[in-house]
């Protein structure tokens, strides 16, 4: 369990380390990638299933989905096209493959062992934390949600593209 | 085969804070800057996730979903943000959009 712990642990420093460091923005993003599922697994090793699923469901996924729709959108033109040449060599995501390779080793091995069943430490289970989130934290839910909305149509409005309006120089 | 130290939990939260802080200060690429800001937040969240764990209470996991609808609504309005500054400036440099009044 601990060695599992500071694999992982040891994982995300230095894919967070290489994602401040990297030049390219898709290789940064792909460690970044990396980075939030170690992180997701020490979740795990945790006992919080549920913080661990919700981040590689909604960090993992929807958030660098967004970072990578955007990356996309501003490398349009010729110059992206040498670009993806450099890109697609191995280099580029050999080291991603590796880090993600000693994480799905630790996942095989923990679900080996009994999963997590057998853990050590005890688990909040999901149910316990929606009667914790609808009942004393029933006000932050409501202002999460009102953050939701204002996030929602602030990019709305910033993403609006301006027809019949000059844009002032 | 014992319980995970809160204490390196918590370390390991403090360093990727760190490394998110230094990136955010050291790039200028205003994408490289949103993706120090998120490990930033995944380091809050993971230091929530390691008390609540220490304790055995679901107060830490609720925060990390607090945390986890902040970082949302941060990406959402920080690059519709950097599409604009791309349209406008045709560059990603943090410092071309240095004063307000342009």
């Amino acid at each position: 369990m601990s060695t599992a712990f500071y694999i992982a642990a040891a994982v995300a420093l230095v894919s967070t380390f290489l994602v401040v460091t990297r030049l390219n923005a898709v290789h940064a993003l792909l460690y970044l990638i990396v980075s939030l599922l170690s992180v997701a697994l020490i979740f795990f090793l945790h006992g919080a299933q549920f913080a661990a699923a919700l981040q590689v469901i909604v960090y993992a996924g929807a958030i660098m989905v967004l970072f990578v729709f955007v990356i996309m959108m501003l490398n349009l033109g010729p110059a992206a096209v040498g670009e993806e040449r450099q890109w697609v060599r191995p280099h580029a995501w050999i080291g991603p493959s590796i880090l993600v390779c000693i994480l799905g080793a630790e996942l095989v091995w923990v679900l080996s062992r009994g999963g997590s069943k057998a853990s050590a430490v005890a688990e909040v289970t999901p149910k316990e934390m929606g009667i914790a989130l609808f009942g004393p934290y029933l006000m932050g839910v409501e202002m999460a949600s009102m953050l939701l909305l204002a996030g929602l149509v602030g990019a709305l409005h910033l993403g609006r593209r301006r027809r019949g309006r000059r844009e002032p120089q | 085969m014992g319980q995970i130290p809160t204490e390196h939990g918590l370390i390991l939260a403090g360093l990727l804070f760190i490394l998110g802080l230094v990136g955010l200060l050291a790039r200028r690429n205003v994408i490289f800057m949103l993706l120090s800001v998120e490990i930033m937040l995944n380091a809050a969240g993971l230091a929530f996730v390691t008390a609540g764990a220490r304790w055995n209470q679901p107060d830490g996991q609720v925060m990390f979903i607090f945390v986890l609808t902040m970082a949302a609504a941060e990406v959402s309005v920080g690059l519709a943000l950097v599409l604009l500054l791309y349209q406008k400036f045709k560059t990603l440099d943090a410092d071309a959009a240095s004063r307000l009044r342009d």
